[in-house]
């Protein structure tokens, strides 16, 4: 069985500020990291790899320093990886990402299933996954809890609904995303770290593509824009209660919820 | 192609522009400066950097979609065998409300196995029109199947917004849809509004609820949006009903899929924290995972549920399912009391629209009280123990006087 896993690389943390004066969005440092959610996605294209044999090949996409997580993912076991990158890409909202990757994903090869976690910590959207199936023209399951089984033309999976497990037969090819703890992700190799840092990655830019219809991809090819962005705020009522015992604060608290006809 | 053109000759201070890009897109190399596949195309280099030293060329050509031909607001009707999830209704208010603004109609989308008498009680809630597909081969959720009579009713009704409740099945369900009609879907919408030419405004919080972002779908339709359950407010049932059910036939062929349903087992029924009306929510206050008991008492006195936060989760303190937040629930209840919460924007983002929220914390500087209606600066320690004596004290009176 031949299995892509896609992952994402990261910003390290969500702390971002706006600066009041400039509306520059402000981020603490570069550092970044792979998505947590796709270590999931890993680990359970490597346990279904170590069962049923064949190939885990990961891909991304973004600037090229986005080979860092391809690299953590051959540390991790994957065998080959593939990063689509070029600025042509960029600005590219879920429609052009994913678009963008199901491309890549033809020139990279043939996969009888792929696997997404549910869903990335910055764009936190869990859409890129049901639109790459989409773009590819292959059935979809989201939030996987469990895989049972895999023959030679499907495979057998939970989806956790909110009030009911669906046990469903998927025919290959297909795209899965799995949901968190559904494998505990195993930690990178030390040796395989040393084995695999020289390891081609295969690098798709705009000019590989089958399409060369530049308006699907990046900025262009994105239907939604960023009109503009703004910090939270609250307009509600507001009060403080301090400075006095924690017996009267304890009685405003129970007069409060008298009050609202909790008690 | 919509491009950045950089012009050297017009920047001073190479590092003072580099400093700009909050994705650290902008390269230089030799003194030359040129723009990197991390490039997000925010333009903010363009708007704040030297004048003129980076250009943004828009594409020659947009291809504008005519807006007029696309009409009415629909709503997917998210149910599980018929017994339809409340976010629907809260959808069809926001929906109406929105419709209001355009002179268009409401309509609800409802596929599904003998659901025919259900469909008339959206109306009661203000639908204009429900588009009905009841089929034996729909009983189940099969995310092709759903997405082929999705497409068929957009292709026959052209609203020109479609409102999705962000749910298991929504959120799988309305990128397949968006994907297929090349357009935008923007997740987790938490403030939608209509402008007179029928763009969605639509606000979402972005990286992790720090900034909130304004998203426009202008060039292609439908625009789709997801929006959680408790973001919006459901309209009052009304007696009178004005719509119609327009019943949708389709080619049992549409409806193939790859998904086979082997058997499907039902939960065992759980008290969740998103559907508790009072919630008494556990932070990094709390010193060890005991005493949480006094948070449960206190909880079962006002017939709520105890949740956290995710250290406590991670503390593996308490079950992954009591977490609010973000990367947790989002919750909605009518009183929320946090204790020892310091109030992360990951964690206001997933409980700042319950009705009232009274928060204990000892730091009066704490970010919750910025979320907080009541801002109670204390040791919970000594507070909560006092609390649960005068509730019990009026128990024990019966409720009568204190």
């Amino acid at each position: 069985m031949d299995i892509l896993v896609c992952i994402k690389q990261v910003p390290g943390s969500n702390k971002v500020k706006i600066d009041p004066v400039t509306g520059v969005l402000q981020r603490n440092g570069v550092d970044s990291k792979m998505n947590p959610y796709d270590l999931y996605a890993l680990e359970t294209g490597m346990r279904l790899k170590e069962r049923y044999g064949g190939t885990v090949s990961v891909i991304s996409m973004g600037p090229p320093q986005a080979k860092a997580v391809i690299y953590e993912a051959f540390a991790m076991g994957a065998d080959k990886g593939a990063l689509v990158s070029d600025r042509k890409f960029g600005g590219a909202d879920v429609l052009a990402t994913s678009y963008t990757l199901a491309q890549g994903i033809r020139k990279f090869g043939t996969f009888d299933l792929m696997i997404c976690g549910l869903q990335t910590t910055d764009g936190d959207t869990a859409q890129v996954g049901p639109e790459i199936a989409e773009a590819l023209h292959i059935p979809s399951v989201c939030n996987v809890r469990n895989i049972l089984d895999v023959d030679d033309h499907a495979i057998v999976v939970d989806m956790d609904m909110p009030h009911d497990i669906e046990r469903l037969r998927v025919s290959f090819p297909c795209l899965l995303t799995v949901q968190k703890d559904i494998f505990q992700p195993r930690l990178p190799s030390y040796l395989k770290k040393q084995a695999t840092q020289k390891r081609d990655i295969r690098m798709f830019t705009m000019a590989d593509m089958d399409d060369q219809d530049e308006r699907r991809y990046g900025l262009s090819g994105s239907a939604t824009q960023v009109q503009r962005i703004f910090p939270p705020e609250s307009d509600k009522k507001q009060e403080m209660w301090q400075d006095t015992s924690s017996n009267a604060l304890a009685g405003k608290m129970y007069d409060k919820i008298k009050e609202l006809k909790f008690i | 192609m919509a491009k950045l053109v950089v012009h050297q000759d017009k920047i001073d201070d190479i590092s003072a522009l580099l400093a700009i890009c909050p994705f650290g897109a902008i390269e230089e190399k030799n003194g030359e400066v040129s723009i990197g596949a991390a490039c997000k195309m925010c333009r903010l280099c363009v708007k704040n950097g030297p004048k003129g030293a980076v250009e943004f060329v828009p594409d020659a050509e947009v291809a504008q979609v005519d807006k007029s031909q696309w009409k009415g607001i629909a709503v997917y009707v998210d149910h599980v065998d018929g017994i339809i999830h409340p976010v629907t209704y809260e959808l069809i208010g926001k929906a109406k409300e929105l419709a209001a603004k355009i002179g268009q109609p409401v309509y609800a989308l409802f596929m599904g196995s003998n659901i025919g008498d259900k469909s008339r009680e959206l109306l009661h809630y203000g639908a204009d029109k429900v588009f009905v597909y009841d089929k034996q081969s729909l009983e189940y959720f099969k995310v092709e199947a759903y997405t082929s009579v999705f497409e068929d009713f957009i292709n026959k009704v052209k609203p020109t917004a479609i409102l999705v409740g962000a749910t298991t099945v929504g959120r799988q369900l309305a990128p397949r849809v968006a994907a297929r009609f090349h357009t935008g879907l923007t997740a987790d919408c938490t403030i939608l509004d209509m402008q007179e030419n029928t763009d969605l405004v639509q606000i979402r919080p972005a990286f992790g609820g720090n900034i909130m972002a304004q998203i426009l779908t202008a060039n292609t339709r439908p625009q789709l949006a997801t929006v959680r359950y408790k973001v919006m407010n459901a309209p009052q049932r009304e007696e009178k009903t004005s719509g119609e059910i327009v019943d949708c036939p389709i080619d049992e062929v549409k409806l193939n899929s790859h998904v086979e349903v082997l058997q499907v087992t039902a939960k065992e029924k759980e008290k969740t924290i998103d559907s508790a009306e009072v919630l008494i929510v556990a932070g990094r206050g709390i010193k060890k995972q005991a005493d949480l008991a006094m948070l449960q008492e206190l909880a079962d006195l006002l017939g709520g549920e105890v949740a956290s936060t995710r250290p406590v989760v991670e503390a593996g303190w308490i079950d992954a399912k009591r977490q609010v937040g973000l990367s947790g629930r989002t919750v909605r209840p009518k009183l929320i009391i946090t204790c020892g919460v310091s109030g992360s924007v990951q964690f206001v983002a997933g409980m700042n629209h319950s009705d009232t929220i009274l928060s204990i914390n000892k730091d009066p500087k704490a970010s919750i009280f910025k979320a907080a209606n009541y801002g109670i600066v204390g040791d919970l320690y000594e507070i909560v123990p006092q609390l649960i004596d005068k509730i019990k004290a009026d128990k024990a009176l019966g409720g009568a006087s204190l």
